[in-house]
């Protein structure tokens, strides 16, 4: 007989040592894990920064953030799902769509807006009726995206599609949706999208003040995105999900269905990406297709291997940093940003593969395979 | 005894090559079945046709219920596990978490995505009966070749299944390394049916109760040891070739 009887004493020892050494770092109502430590002290540290800049730079690290937000659903779907999307401009854009929908109902008071006014749109479509109530716009936001995100899910994976074949798709169903919103220009305000914004709940959208709660607004978002994307990934589904990245066939003889697990991952990718675009849009005050096609997406997942797959703060820091390189770069050199932006995705991909976060060691929820992104990006 | 597994004109066709060619086979519930035959022989095959890998045509019927048709996933949960040939585990997952997502299989999608509080029982038990307990904290990806082979019957054996196919799981190892594993197989079907595809001479010399022997997609014999070794078919194209249970021996 195996040695069963004999080790069962050392076993639950090690056992419990492991138990033990996890306990430590993962449950237990007093001892949080140091990374969700971290999420809350960044969160109360962008708390300050109000404090410390200008409206209009404050205005402009808002937008940031809520960039960072999409970064963090982002790699939670390719860093840890595999799933590389060039398409999240879609879902950024259904969520910014949305608010937008919502602050020109706002700013028309009632009367018809505009745009519908030039393109011969004589009566509000019904659809866009409900976006004059905030809530709405907001739960549309993240449901609307999610929901697309997941029907694209269970029509794609369980076909087995994936890899290259399903960025590509990303890629083409976020070039339609961009045509789709310059081509129905009595219903999406088409090239110029939707412009003048006045209030959002009653503050004027100039004043500072406004602008700051929506500063507060992008910094719980982003705070919640992290919080909620960390419980994920340190989940069992978390772990199934590493599990399907890596293995997608084993894991169904693990007696799952993988397809399940990554239309859920990526379900929820979506809302995030939803999310950040409905606080992108008070911020900048503008929602254009120009924001959602094809090469805002793939700069998107330049922010997360900027920042480092497979590391939640990575990536919204990716995000953040690239973001702001490109504000500060375009004031100077407006042509150079593109192909800095392109050198740095290739010095990353040669240098470090695990990005900014891998140079910078920071807390890894997972033992990351540096060679896949090198392999993914040829 | 019931028949737990049987197998009726089951046939695999690869681009009109039979690779399974009308093969009839019943386990009964807690046997230790080994199946052998040369490469090419469909052993693989018929693993892969029984657990929803490769189409199939004929019919399998597991406790009374046909398998053909159905998904992996739902032929696991019907209670059939499988490892591989070639151990395959998730490298970067530690080595309890590969077990503990095989325990969990039937978790619905909430359970899956409440906090994990500790490791499931049962992935604690199988790791433990492969001996494997206390390298549960360390990266799958750091594993010995035989201990990734234990690991896959620890996932194995955390899925709780009623019927065990595994496939080569002594390939490759030490013979300090067979021997646990032949004893580890002896404890298994205490209380399940295992099927095993191998061909290690010796180990199932040592191991195995009843040899089912396919050939060219076929079942050529099937019977004790003895009976097999001594059929004449069966030393004619198998145990006759000296070449083939010594592995990678030339190139």
């Amino acid at each position: 007989m195996i040695t069963r009887l004999a080790t069962r004493a050392a076993t639950r020892a090690a056992l419990a040592a492991g138990d033990a050494q996890e306990r430590l770092v993962s449950v237990g109502p007093l001892r949080a894990h140091p990374l969700t430590l971290a999420i809350l002290g960044i969160g109360l540290l962008l708390l300050l920064v109000p404090a410390l800049l200008s409206p209009f730079r404050l205005n402009l690290v808002a937008r940031y953030l809520a960039l960072a937000i999409l970064a963090v659903g982002l790699d939670v779907a390719w860093g840890f799902g595999g799933m590389l999307s060039l398409g999240h401009g879609l879902f950024f854009g259904l969520g910014a769509y949305a608010m937008g929908m919502h602050l020109k109902l706002v700013a028309s008071a009632g009367a018809l807006p505009d745009f519908m006014n030039w393109s011969g749109v004589s009566a509000l479509p019904a659809w866009w009726g409900p976006f004059a109530s905030l809530p709405v716009a907001l739960v549309a936001a993240l449901l609307v995206p999610a929901l697309v995100g997941a029907a694209l899910g269970l029509l794609v994976f369980r076909n087995r599609v994936r890899g290259a074949y399903f960025a590509l798709l990303t890629q083409a169903l976020v070039a339609i949706f961009a045509l789709l919103l310059v081509g129905q220009q009595g219903y999406t305000g088409g090239t110029n999208g939707l412009t003048n914004f006045t209030t959002l709940l009653g503050g004027p959208l100039s004043e500072p003040s406004t602008q700051r709660w929506v500063y507060f607004a992008t910094v719980g978002g982003l705070v919640g995105a992290l919080l909620v994307s960390h419980q994920l990934v340190r989940s069992r589904f978390g772990r199934l999900l590493v599990a399907v990245r890596d293995g997608e066939e084993r894991v169904r003889f693990l007696g799952y269905d993988p397809a399940t697990v990554k239309t859920v991952a990526f379900g929820f990718s979506a809302a995030l990406a939803g999310l950040a675009g409905a606080l992108y849009a008070p911020s900048i005050g503008i929602v254009a297709p120009g924001m959602v096609g094809i090469v805002p997406s793939i700069e998107m997942v330049i922010w997360v291997a900027l920042g480092g797959r497979g590391t939640l703060l990575g990536a919204a820091a990716g995000a953040v940093l690239a973001s702001y390189a490109k504000t500060t770069f375009s004031e100077a050199l407006p042509s150079a940003w593109l192909y800095l932006q392109g050198g740095l995705l290739v010095l990353v991909i040669v240098a470090a593969p695990r990005g900014l976060a891998g140079a910078l060691r920071f807390p890894r929820e997972r033992p990351e395979a540096p060679e896949r992104l090198a392999a993914e990006a040829s | 005894m019931t028949q737990l597994l049987e197998i009726t004109s089951l046939t695999v066709s690869f681009d009109g090559f039979h690779a399974v060619d009308g093969v009839d086979l019943s386990i009964e519930e807690g046997e230790l079945r080994f199946l052998i035959g040369p490469n090419g022989a469909g052993k693989t095959t018929l693993l892969d046709a029984v657990t929803g890998l490769s189409r199939a045509t004929g019919s399998v019927r597991f406790q009374g219920e046909e398998l053909l048709g159905l998904a992996p996933h739902r032929v696991v949960r019907r209670g059939v596990g499988r490892t591989f040939q070639t151990p395959t585990v998730f490298d970067t997952l530690k080595v309890v978490e590969n077990v503990d997502l095989a325990a969990c299989h039937t978790q619905r999608l909430p359970g899956l995505l409440r906090r994990r509080r500790r490791t499931a029982r049962a992935a604690a038990d199988a790791l433990e009966a492969v001996g494997l307990a206390g390298h549960g904290s360390q990266a799958a990806g750091t594993l010995s070749h035989g201990q990734r082979q234990w690991l896959e019957i620890a996932m194995l054996l955390a899925q709780d299944p009623r019927l065990l196919l595994l496939d080569e799981p002594v390939a490759g190892m030490t013979r300090a390394e067979r021997e646990r594993t032949g004893e580890l197989l002896q404890w298994i079907v205490e209380d399940r049916t295992v099927v095993i595809v191998e061909h290690d001479m010796d180990f199932l010399r040592r191991f195995a109760r009843r040899v089912t022997v396919l050939h060219e997609g076929r079942v050529l014999s099937e019977g004790t040891v003895d009976e097999v070794q001594a059929d004449e078919r069966v030393r004619d194209v198998y145990l006759g070739r000296s070449g083939d249970d010594v592995e990678g021996a030339a190139c």
